[in-house]
This record gives structure tokens, C-alpha cells and sequence, in this order.
């Protein structure tokens, strides 16, 4: 991962400081590849994604947006920091199955975790879009 | 399709999957991406053992 030590600090411009993040929450680690960090890009894309995606195998439960309890309102922020994984799956309709076994929770769990790291993904975007990480 | 993990192998991809992105994201250098990534992962599957070896203790 050589590619960072060649890259200077100075920012981008400063629509890259709008682009990189949005980009990188509609699509994991491409806010990172717009940037040209290749190998960190990837590295996001292809964990984000398949904790997104092994979290629906496991049928877990994508949350819809709500205003009942504190942990659904906090699922679906959670759920929706995978961006383009979370609307994909809403149009399809998937993870609304019963959870009829523990792994489903699990599942649950790992879609969650996948939108808060997404979330991660995004600042550093940005941190890089700004000049402030290398 | 549907996957049915144990508990201990969904711990340990979430272990992989969240210490790529914290070594990434909360360090600069690819040198100190990987040791962070590595001590992330580390904590996480030793954690993991320390929890079932508690919860053995408080059940016997």
C-alpha cells in the first residue's frame, strides 16, 4: 500500500470535499477510488459490502424509517450509512423476514455495523478530500 | 439462500471486516494501517475468548 506516501497533503478542490463523501455513502470505498486510493478503496468496498450483504444472507432485518422505539429509530440510522446498499435493498424489498433463528440477529447486527463503518468511510473521504490524512 | 453461522465464526468475520475499516480509516501509513488492523482484529477474537471464559466462570 505504497500508494498513500506518494500522495501530497494539499486539498483537493473544494468540490471533491462535497463529491468524495457523497459518493463514498452511495457507494462504499468509491469516495476513497474518486481520490485515487485504490488498494484503501477496494479494501472498504469489498468489507462494507460483504458484511452488508452476509447481513441479509443471515435474514436479518433491514429497519424502515420510524419514529416508535429508540433502538428501531437507531437501527435505521445505522441501516441507513450503507447508502446505495440500504435503497437497493428497500427497492427490492429485502430483510423482511421473521427472525426465526439467533444467526438472524446476528444478521441484524452485521447490517448495522456495515452502515456505522460505512459512516467511518465517508469522514475519511473527506479527511482525505480536505488535505487533512494523506 | 440463507447462511447460518455459529457464533464464533460470525465474530470472527465481524472481527475481519470492522478491523479493515479501523486500521484504514484511524491511521495514516500503510505500515501503521496493518499493526492497527492487526491489534483491532486481535482485540476483538480475544475479547471474543475472554467473554466465553467469564461467562464459563459465572455459569459453574
Amino acid at each position: 500500500m505504497g500508494e498513500t506516501q506518494t500522495q501530497s497533503l494539499s486539498p483537493a478542490s473544494p468540490s471533491m470535499s462535497v463529491i468524495a463523501p457523497a459518493v463514498a455513502w452511495l457507494v462504499p470505498g468509491a469516495g476513497h477510488l474518486i481520490q485515487k486510493r485504490w488498494i484503501r478503496g477496494l479494501l472498504l468496498m469489498a468489507s462494507i459490502s460483504t458484511m452488508f450483504i452476509l447481513g441479509l444472507l443471515m435474514q436479518g432485518r433491514v429497519y424502515r424509517p420510524n419514529g416508535g422505539d429508540i433502538l428501531d429509530i437507531l437501527g435505521f440510522v445505522g441501516d441507513l450509512g450503507a447508502g446505495g446498499l440500504y435503497i437497493v435493498t428497500r427497492v427490492q424489498n429485502w430483510g423482511q423476514g421473521a427472525i426465526a433463528h439467533a444467526t438472524a440477529d446476528y444478521g441484524t447486527k452485521f447490517l448495522i455495523v456495515a452502515g456505522l463503518l460505512n459512516f467511518i468511510s465517508v469522514a475519511d473521504a473527506y479527511h482525505i478530500a480536505i488535505g487533512k490524512k494523506p | 439462500m440463507t447462511l447460518e453461522l455459529s457464533h464464533f465464526s460470525a465474530a470472527v468475520l465481524f472481527s475481519v471486516f470492522a478491523s479493515v475499516v479501523f486500521g484504514i480509516t484511524q491511521r495514516n501509513t500503510p505500515s501503521e494501517q496493518i499493526r492497527y488492523g492487526l491489534y483491532c482484529f486481535v482485540m476483538f477474537v480475544g475479547g471474543v475468548f475472554v467473554a466465553g471464559w467469564v461467562m464459563w466462570l459465572l455459569r459453574h
